[in-house]
């Protein structure tokens, strides 16, 4: 009789939890429309603002991001803002891919999404943009984030690619290409290695091998060709970018 | 860029003071990154002959005055111009820290219910069973608001709310015809786009879409959700039995003798992703065979079957 009370106890008292989160959040979804009438503008006009929101969400447990149907979504719009620059997002890597085997630099992303944005449309910044692909990764696309030099290389291909690979990208991001010899004396890495790693990112169409190079062949990554980043997205790439 | 440039007189004897007592300039150059220019030379040109300027009922000395009502400061002359800028930029600054302020209060009550839904959660896990049914999905509903990751499972997906029950079903309707025109399968990419761009507002998470999706085949909807070994996640109708299709795809690799996952998608009017996932699949029923080089990755008929 004694455990069967402590048992209703217990329900009871997760049932006046639930209720009295019930009101609580009525109480918070008050406080957050005030907060949005007051502040709503800045958050989309601030990137910075947005990051210190971001964060703050972060640290407390709360992913703002994670539901178009909830508070900080529908109220503040944050949610809209980003779901919009992930479709954007998606458009430029699907119409880029064929170029640059779906790895593409932030900055290139960044320029090319501006483009696309159009001249009055609200300003995005890089943190921006990592925020809203790390969303699109659940989509199983293979979005990925990978650091090399200080900035990032995109990945939006379900390519695998290892330690060994991000690392031999990160050593190519200096001139946009990379050796055999450079990888065995910077890494300290066996030949076949090397090899292996280089043969695997030729495949996925994000190394291309130049044979004619005076020395030994070099293997290039059109990702990291700054030369080709202000190139328009042609109507032909645009075309593929739309399914 | 295109520029005026405005030529001025050496300053008189008895010019009042301002923020530079004189320069090696005799000129201002005016650049016009983005047009305006024509439209600006026109209105310049325009007061330099009129000098409305030296009309001013403040004259010729730089006041300050504050308007009681609007509490503004009103200022003629560069020295104005500078006060309004710095005004301006401490008001800005004033917004910023008020809304961080703000913000942190927000937080606060925000980390409150982030307390709470832990606390909840771990009676659930404590009491399984004696919980009701309703009750979860109600709890779920909160954290769905808030944006708080299941305490339980861990996942912020998942979720299976009643709102991702209606989105399911209003996906089965609204995709019903996409996925015919595309032979009956999109990617889930694919489908967050499609999806999006058609609403314009209150857009959907890319958690949202999954969560719903999760959901179709248990709802027994027309449509259902497909995760290949890669990882890559598909949308396909009922109807559509990608095995069957593999066979097709037998036969027109068979056809052409061999072809890349790039080849196939352009001869049948695919994705090059779902065109891949299809041979990939082809190669793990055994029908194909792949020729793995640096050329690309080639699939054949596997004749190891055919011609055993």
């Amino acid at each position: 009789l004694l455990q069967a009370k402590y048992k209703e106890r217990g329900t009871v008292l997760a049932e006046d939890q639930l209720a009295q989160m019930s009101k609580q959040l009525d109480m918070f979804k008050t406080n957050l429309e005030e907060f949005a009438s007051k502040h709503k503008q800045e958050i989309r006009k601030n990137p910075e603002f947005r990051v210190q929101f971001q964060d703050m969400c972060a640290t407390i447990g709360v992913d703002p991001l994670a539901s178009g149907k909830g508070f900080w979504s529908e109220m503040l719009g944050v949610g809209d803002f980003y779901y919009e620059l992930g479709v954007q997002i998606i458009e430029v890597c699907l119409a880029l891919k064929h170029r640059n085997g779906g790895l593409i630099t932030l900055e290139e992303l960044h320029q090319q999404v501006l483009k696309g944005r159009g001249k009055f449309a609200q300003d995005v910044s890089q943190d921006d943009l990592l925020r809203a692909i790390k969303k699109l990764k659940v989509l199983g696309n293979g979005f990925g984030i990978i650091p090399v030099g200080g900035t990032y290389l995109i990945q939006s291909v379900p390519a695998e690619l290892n330690m060994d690979h991000t690392v031999v990208l990160q050593l190519a991001e200096k001139k946009g290409y990379v050796t055999v010899s450079e990888i065995r004396s910077s890494l300290k890495w066996e030949t076949e290695r090397a090899k292996q790693v280089l043969e695997h990112l030729l495949k996925e169409g994000m190394a291309w091998l130049d044979m004619q190079a005076a020395g030994e062949p070099q293997y290039w990554l059109p990702a990291l060709f700054t030369e080709l980043y202000s190139q328009e997205i042609t109507p032909e790439e645009a075309k593929e970018a739309i399914p | 860029s295109a520029k005026i440039v405005v030529h001025l007189h050496p300053a008189s004897s008895n010019k009042e003071p301002g923020p530079f007592q004189s320069s090696k300039y005799s000129y201002i150059k005016l650049s016009f990154k983005e047009h305006g220019q024509i439209e600006f030379y026109r209105r310049l040109s325009e007061e330099i002959t009129q000098r409305r300027w030296e009309n001013m009922p403040t004259g010729q000395t730089i006041q300050v005055n504050k308007d009681p009502q609007a509490g503004r400061t009103r200022a003629v002359g560069i020295v104005g111009i500078e006060r309004k800028l710095e005004e301006k930029r401490r008001e800005t600054d004033k917004n910023i820290s008020e809304a961080f302020e703000d913000l942190s209060k927000l937080m606060e009550k925000a980390k409150e219910m982030v307390e709470l839904s832990k606390s909840i959660a771990n009676k659930i896990k404590e009491k399984q069973g004696d919980i009701t049914e309703d009750e979860t999905i109600r709890f779920k509903s909160y954290l769905l608001s808030m944006g708080i990751a299941n305490p339980v499972t861990r996942e912020t997906y998942g979720s299976g709310t009643h709102y991702h029950m209606q989105l399911a079903k209003q996906l089965a309707g609204i995709l019903q015809t996409p996925l015919e025109e595309r032979g009956g399968i999109m990617s889930l990419t694919e489908v967050y786009c499609l999806v999006n761009r058609a609403r314009g507002l209150e857009l959907l998470s890319p958690e949202d879409l999954v969560n719903a999706c999760k959901m179709l085949e248990s709802l027994k909807l027309p449509l259902r959700l497909r995760i290949f070994d890669s990882g890559v996640m598909v949308i396909e109708l009922q109807s559509h039995n990608e095995e069957e299709m593999v066979a097709s795809a037998l036969e027109t690799v068979s056809e052409k003798g061999s072809l890349t996952a790039d080849e196939f998608a352009k001869l049948v009017g695919m994705s090059v992703l779902l065109a891949k996932e299809r041979l990939l699949l082809a190669e793990k029923m055994g029908h194909l065979c792949r020729d793995d080089s640096v050329e690309g990755l080639r699939f054949y008929p596997n004749l190891f079957l055919t011609q055993s």
